[in-house]
């Protein structure tokens, strides 16, 4: 591959900016989505961190969100953090019962199991196929489940929650309970955009 | 930063980091579980708890101070966006209690009643984030430095009235624009000019922007009004009066989060424009004595 894959940034709300930048850095061309027709021509898309509930509801208000089912069936790669690893999972422990998601991610998510704003913190833990990562969780989610053929990439690795799943991949779709385009640290969306390159090829 | 053995609560990424979650968001103030409801359904990205709102603190006068923390639990239970509570200017036991009872975020707000005409809080000295009030650049570095980690400019709370919030807004991002032209010498200059210290004014200058979220206030009533400061170029807004003190809320705050999120969009602005029933009466600015602006608190 030799250009660089248009990976769009769903941009109804939250950190769009955080993921551009990164997304920039890795060697992608990133494009806001905001309404459907937007979808065609992308070769991956992320789903940003911001208020899962509220991106839902927008998602529905908007007529995304069948398109988005939609793309994600026909395999398009898709990388969803902290509100987007909400959207992309099939099941939401504690949302609100209706609660639109995207699903298509074979995984049940807990949202804000860490807690309130108050119990966000800051941690290093060990990924696969990326090694130490400095993660950021920010009124996060937790996997509480994950189907057959999920790969588990990440666990939470000091504190109370040990042990806790932070990071999978399911073919071409991968979600992190953390914010990695908060910190400056391209290495997961640099595994995305191989993810991406991989589903082109 | 954290090291491996200890996930760090509090720390400045992780106040920050949370405001950012909210950019592109509308954040609206709701006084009860009910309106609570309504703006979530709306697709409001977090809500403001208190007893009154700024149009209701204006009219009835007397001292207004923290909501009571029954009243901001019953919001918590009913919706699960994050929900913001006012503290008074300089009164850090109310930004205590609020952490206490697990709000999201603490707005030291200049619409209630100062307690100390002084001080701020020492935000830094918290767990849970801050946003707080600037109509002008010094003043929203001299609360970052105090710990915020989120800004709104303040306009006019309480008035219906957008012409503070622009002039807020444009005061801020103009007074980057320029520093952004600064060499080194220039820096120092502007750091004693803005009264704010010299390496948040070189962060900004570097970043072109504020190191924090910065978000609208004050006088938002229309989804015209918000998509403007969105294209003046804030991450966001809140709205206060605007919503619940106009005819047909749920439909006005849907309409403010549509235009919100494609402010760029003037054809999709005048169609969640229409047939959104009375806008909240308000006040002009121009008819209020300096007595009487919000904005002038805090310092």
């Amino acid at each position: 591959m030799s250009a660089a894959p248009r990976i769009g940034v769903l941009a109804l709300q939250g950190d769009v900016r955080e993921h551009r930048r990164a997304l920039t850095e890795v060697g992608a061309e990133p494009v806001d989505v905001r309404r459907p027709e937007e979808l065609a021509g992308i070769d991956g898309l992320v789903l940003p961190g911001g208020e899962s509930t509220t991106i839902g509801k927008l998602l529905e208000l908007f007529e995304l969100l069948e398109p988005l089912r939609a793309a994600v069936k026909t395999g398009l790669p898709v990388y969803g953090s902290c509100a987007g690893m909400i959207l992309l999972a099939d099941e939401v422990i504690d949302g609100r019962p209706d609660q639109p998601t995207v699903g298509g991610l074979d995984i049940a998510v807990r949202r804000n199991a860490f807690g309130r704003q108050v119990d966000s913190f800051e941690t290093d833990l060990p990924m696969v196929g990326i090694g130490e990562v400095h993660a950021v969780f920010i009124r996060a989610p937790w996997v509480e489940r994950t189907g057959p053929g999920v790969e588990v990439l990440a666990t939470v690795a000091a504190g109370a929650a040990t042990g806790k799943v932070v990071a999978v991949r399911h073919g071409p779709l991968l979600a992190t309970s953390f914010h990695p385009e908060l910190t400056g640290d391209s290495r997961v969306h640099g595994l995305f955009v191989q993810m991406v390159k991989e589903n082109q090829s | 930063m954290a090291s491996n053995d200890t996930p760090l609560t509090g720390s400045p990424l992780v106040k920050r980091g949370m405001a950012e979650m909210l950019k592109g968001g509308v954040i609206m103030d709701v006084v009860t579980a009910e309106q609570a409801r309504i703006a979530e359904d709306a697709g409001a990205v977090a809500v403001m708890a208190l007893e009154r709102v700024p149009a209701d603190i204006r009219r009835d006068g007397g001292v207004a101070r923290m909501s009571d923390p029954d009243m901001i639990e019953g919001i918590k239970a009913e919706v699960s966006l994050p929900v913001m509570a006012k503290a008074r200017i300089g009164h850090f036991v109310e930004a205590q209690v609020l952490q206490a009872i697990g709000v999201d975020y603490v707005d030291e707000s200049e619409v209630l009643t100062p307690a100390d005409y002084e001080h701020h809080i020492d935000k830094h000295a918290f767990t849970v984030p801050f946003v707080c009030g600037a109509t002008n650049l010094g003043e929203a570095l001299r609360r970052i430095a105090e710990g915020a980690a989120m800004i709104r400019s303040k306009g006019e709370a309480g008035t219906g009235d957008v012409s503070q919030a622009t002039v807020h807004i444009r005061t801020i991002l103009g007074q980057i624009k320029r520093l952004q032209s600064a060499d080194e010498q220039e820096l120092y200059a502007a750091a004693k000019e803005l009264q704010a210290p010299l390496d948040l004014v070189r962060e900004t200058a570097e970043l072109g922007r504020l190191p924090v979220v910065l978000f609208v206030a004050g006088g938002v009533a229309t989804p015209a009004d918000a998509a403007m400061m969105m294209q003046l170029g804030a991450d966001g807004v809140f709205i206060g009066s605007g919503i619940f003190k106009s005819g047909d809320p749920a439909l006005r705050a849907r309409a403010c989060v549509e235009a919100t999120a494609y402010f760029n969009d003037a054809d999709r602005i005048a169609k969640v424009s229409r047939g959104l029933g009375e806008a909240m009466v308000g006040i002009a600015v121009d008819s209020l004595g300096a007595g009487d602006l919000l904005a002038n608190r805090g310092w």
